[in-house]
Formats: C-alpha cells, sequence, structure tokens
C-alpha cells in the first residue's frame, strides 16, 4: 500500500473517528464494543482505499462498514436453532436505531458523551488520557505509545484495561446531570490540560517540548468549548493553553537549550495564539456571571499577564502575586505556593520570597520536584549567596528526568562561581 | 502544524455582488461552524473587493509608488484565508475537500515555523526579525 494513501486514511480517521465511535456507542451502549466496531471499520477502509479511492463521504461509509459489522455480530449470537422466530424481530429492533446513525445534530451531543465516558473519575489518570487520545482525538495506539514514551504493547494493554474498567463499572454513556456534572466536567478538563501538559512540560526524554499533544491538547479543549459554550472554565482551559503555547517558539534557544519564561524573546511568541487565548479569556469572564472562582479562568487571567506585557520588567507581578493567592485559597498547592515565591520575588524583591521558599521545604509533595531547589538556587544567586545557590542548582540538576533542563540547571550551577 | 488556505476572489467578490451568493455564504458558514466544533480553525476572513485596496511597488533603488485598486484578473487575487491547525497536510486537504465550493481551485500552503530556518538564515538576520516583531507588538498593544 501506498504510503500517502495511508495518511489519507489516518486524515480522515483523525477527522472522523469521534464522531463515529460516539455514534456507534449510543447505539450499542458499549464505548468498548462501538470502538471495536469503528476499528473494523478503519481496517476495512485501510484495505479498499488505497486501491478504489476515498468515498466522496468517508465517514458515512466508515459508520455503514461498522454498522454491518455489528449486525453480523449480532447474527452470530443469536442461536439459529433456537431463535429462529426472534431472529427476524431481533434484527428489525437492532436495524432500526442504526439506520439512524446519520451526521446529524444528535452527534455533537454523542461525542460529548463519549468524552464523558473516557474522562470517567473510575478511570486511573493514565487511562482517561490513553483512552481520551484514542477515542476522541483519533491517535492510533502507536502515536500515544510515542507520546508517552512507552511501548505500543504496553500502551494497547493500557486502553484494553480501561475498556474494560468502564464496561465493568457499567458506566452510562451520557451527560451526566445534577451534582455529578461539576465533578465530572472537572475530570474532562483535567484530562484535556493532562494531554496538553504532556506535550508542553516534557516530563521525561530529550525533547522538550512536544508539539502535537499540545496542539491536541488545544483542539480537544476548542472541542469542548464548542460543545459546552455556557461553561466559563472551558473557555478559561482554552485561554489557558493558547497563551501558554503562545511562548513556544521562544522556549528554545540557538543550540537547543531552555529558555525561560523572563529572558524569553517576545518577538518570537505566536500573536495568533495570544489574540485567541485574549479572546477565549474575555469569553470566560463574560461568562462567569458570579465571584465564584474558576481555577483554568484564574490561570489563564496569569498567563496574560506575561502575554500581555512586552517585557518582563514591564510584568505586572503585584496582579500576579494576587492572582497566586486567590489561585492558592481556591486550590491550595505547594506548587501554587512556589510560583507565588517566584512572583513575589518580581514584585518585591528575593529577600521577600525566600521565607515562602523556606516554609516548603518539609512539603513532602515538593521532595521530589526539581524547581523547589531550581527557584531557591535562584533566589541565593540574586541575594549574592552564590555557594548556597550552586549546591541548590545542582540539587535541582540531579532531580530532574528531562535532559534540556538538566543541562540548564547545571549551567546556571557552573554560572555561580 | 498550521496551514493557510487561499481562496481566490471571483468576478462577483470582486464587484462586491454578494447578494447572488446567498446560499452560498450560507453554506460557507455551515463549514466554518464545522471547523471550529472540530476545534481546527484558528483564523479565517474574507477580503473586500480590490477596489479598496492598494498596491505599493519598490523600485530597485527602494523607492516607492502606490498603486489605487482595483487590480484586472480576479482569479489572480486571493479573496479570503482561512488558518488552521491540522495532524498533517493530508488532513487538511481531506478538510478541504469538504468545503462547499464549486469550479474553482483553493490552496493549501503550510505556514513556515521557525524549524524551517533554522541554520538557513544567518541568525542576526532572525533576531533583527524577530526584534521587529517585538516593536509591532508593542504598537499594536498599545
Amino acid at each position: 500500500m501506498g504510503d500517502h494513501a495511508h495518511r489519507t486514511v489516518e486524515a480522515v480517521w483523525r477527522i472522523e473517528s469521534a464522531r463515529l465511535i460516539a455514534g456507534l456507542a449510543r447505539t450499542v451502549g458499549d464505548v468498548g464494543l462501538a470502538e471495536d466496531l469503528a476499528q473494523d471499520a478503519l481496517v476495512a477502509a485501510l484495505e479498499q482505499w488505497p486501491s478504489a479511492g476515498v468515498p466522496d463521504n468517508p465517514g458515512a461509509w466508515l459508520t455503514a462498514v461498522a454498522r454491518r459489522r455489528y449486525i453480523d455480530g449480532v447474527r452470530r449470537q443469536v442461536t439459529f436453532e433456537r431463535k429462529v422466530a426472534e431472529i427476524g424481530r431481533e434484527l428489525a429492533e437492532t436495524e432500526s436505531p442504526m439506520d439512524e446513525i446519520e451526521f446529524d445534530d444528535h452527534v455533537e451531543d454523542d461525542v460529548l458523551r463519549l468524552i464523558f465516558t473516557t474522562c470517567h473519575p473510575a478511570l486511573s489518570r493514565d487511562a482517561r488520557v490513553a483512552l481520551t487520545l484514542k477515542l476522541v482525538a483519533g491517535l492510533s495506539t502507536e502515536q500515544i505509545a510515542r507520546a508517552f514514551l512507552i511501548s505500543a504493547p504496553a500502551m494497547a494493554a493500557r486502553v484494553t484495561r480501561a475498556k474494560k474498567a468502564l464496561a465493568d463499572a457499567k458506566v452510562p454513556f451520557e451527560v451526566p446531570v445534577g451534582t455529578e456534572l461539576a465533578t465530572r466536567f472537572a475530570s474532562v478538563l483535567e484530562v484535556v490540560y493532562l494531554i496538553f501538559n504532556e506535550g508542553y512540560a516534557a516530563t521525561s526524554g530529550e525533547s522538550w517540548t512536544r508539539d502535537e499533544l499540545c496542539e491536541e491538547g488545544m483542539r480537544l479543549g476548542r472541542v469542548l468549548a464548542a460543545l459546552a459554550p455556557g461553561e466559563p472554565e472551558a473557555h478559561g482551559l482554552v485561554a489557558l493553553m493558547e497563551l501558554q503555547a503562545s511562548r513556544i517558539p521562544a522556549r528554545m534557544g540557538r543550540d537547543g537549550e531552555i529558555v525561560t519564561l523572563l529572558h524569553q524573546d517576545r518577538g518570537r511568541w505566536n500573536r495568533l495564539l495570544i489574540t485567541r487565548g485574549l479572546a477565549a479569556l474575555a469569553k470566560a469572564r463574560s461568562l462567569s456571571r458570579s465571584a465564584v472562582s474558576r481555577p483554568y479562568v484564574i490561570q489563564a487571567e496569569l498567563a496574560a499577564c506575561h502575554a500581555r506585557a512586552l517585557s518582563a520588567a514591564d510584568t505586572d507581578w503585584a496582579r500576579i502575586v494576587a492572582l497566586y493567592e486567590v489561585l492558592g485559597s481556591l486550590t491550595p498547592s505547594p506548587v501554587i505556593e512556589l510560583n507565588r515565591a517566584v512572583a513575589v520575588s518580581m514584585a518585591d524583591g528575593p529577600a521577600a520570597a525566600l521565607p515562602i521558599i523556606d516554609a516548603l521545604a518539609g512539603e513532602p509533595a515538593l521532595r521530589a520536584y526539581h524547581l523547589l531547589p531550581s527557584v531557591r538556587g535562584d533566589l541565593l544567586s540574586r541575594l549574592g549567596r552564590h555557594a548556597e545557590a550552586r549546591a541548590e542548582f545542582e540539587r535541582a540538576a540531579a532531580m530532574t528526568a528531562n535532559s534540556r533542563e538538566r543541562a540548564h540547571l547545571l549551567r546556571r550551577a557552573a554560572a555561580c562561581g | 502544524m498550521r496551514v493557510m488556505v487561499l481562496v481566490k476572489a471571483t468576478e462577483d467578490s470582486e464587484r462586491g455582488n454578494y447578494a447572488d451568493h446567498a446560499e452560498e455564504f450560507a453554506a460557507v458558514g455551515r463549514y466554518n461552524e464545522e471547523l471550529v466544533r472540530a476545534g481546527i480553525m484558528l483564523a479565517g476572513e474574507g477580503l473586500a473587493p480590490s477596489a479598496d485596496g492598494k498596491r505599493v511597488a519598490f523600485s530597485e533603488d527602494g523607492g516607492t509608488r502606490v498603486i489605487d485598486g482595483p487590480f484586472t484578473e480576479a482569479k489572480e487575487l486571493v479573496g479570503g484565508f482561512w488558518i488552521w491547525q491540522v495532524s498533517s497536510m493530508e488532513e487538511a486537504v481531506e478538510w478541504l475537500k469538504r468545503a462547499p465550493f464549486k469550479g474553482q481551485t483553493v490552496e493549501l500552503r503550510r505556514i513556515q515555523e521557525a524549524a524551517d530556518f533554522e541554520g538557513k538564515v544567518p541568525q542576526d538576520i532572525l533576531e533583527a526579525e524577530s526584534r521587529l516583531r517585538a516593536r509591532a507588538a508593542q504598537r499594536q498593544a498599545e
């Protein structure tokens, strides 16, 4: 098969698979089975399209093939001898809802149901992320495995276990209602941001950013914002991701070294993403009727402070400190406290920030977090305490799994003399 | 990756005759909605007739001369554009095939990333370009 034909099938799959799987899941009531049927249709497309060409309506073609597989499966399950009389009726029952699978308005609701299902809290975070990338984003198991630096068989096993866990937990294919909606929606937002962050802040390996995961995170966020346009946090998350991603072109220097936010060449920031991010943030604000604080909107506000500043010196650090205080009261976390300390050091100087950092020293959650010694090293070096700073940078370098980051920290240690 | 979709002008779009194309406008509106729902549309705009446009011609010595629109040859003029975020050029092609156009050719171009220039253009030129963009952004923000 031609490589080009294969890439074309893959492209169609990216476009169609979420709606295909979501539509099938509504009919068969089981996301795992729906995905198996859709995969069968994909295999058929890979066999037939390279010679026969891509059909005019590839989505309908894939749906028709998956639908036939389902009916064939039902036929096999029905024991011919015992149920001759029932076949006609059962087939009639299964075929009539199947015939309704078209790309109608309902399909968008189905995609939302699918997202809620793959992001179900019954699954581990890793399982939610893997399943969402596979079923909603249309990535192949191999692509997901590469992104997460594990083997394809291991990723396939993770997806299979996740599907089984959904079936075991009898997770219904629906958008939750009432009090459940808020927590379930938070889980969806979390998964989308985890996908983005896995690309943005690559926790291990050679590559500092993995642009494709970032792009997929942003795309899923936009899909979610379009499906739930009244949710401020959906727009807040889109704003946060787009504003953060706008800095990607400036995060790496000439020799592949890391350039931190304050030293970035702001001319390399992506203006289109900044414009979009600020617009998404404005949308989120306009939807927030109550004063209830929303974590993603606040984080987007933080990112917007940097996006609006023409240089590091122009940054409104006092506002950033205030935003971290709000965020910290809303979702207390030592990492937020660490970030607040950095902002305080910019607003009021390193001496004001050091006590905040020192208070975090015994924090179990930060024991393996390289940014704690890294930030402390930065404050100490700005205070002229070079020997102590050097020890902190070296400690941080030993803690990070990212080779570019380690090089960056060792350079800073060396600069302390 | 990002692509730009370049849609050419037509004689009617050049004349500003939109009234006869209400259905096409509605179809493009529905298509735009699909692109937004899919999360791939970053930007999209239509251009006013070239009668409202200007050209600035630069001579060999850098001198300038302003030419007023309209410009001839509608088929050679850009009438509108999109910027999409896609996973591959094949995905862009598949999306474009779904667009509600008839009787015209629409062009897809990959948008260059900084990585395209690395090692090809002297670093000081890249840095100068970057400073220019920062200043432009500054003016935009003011």
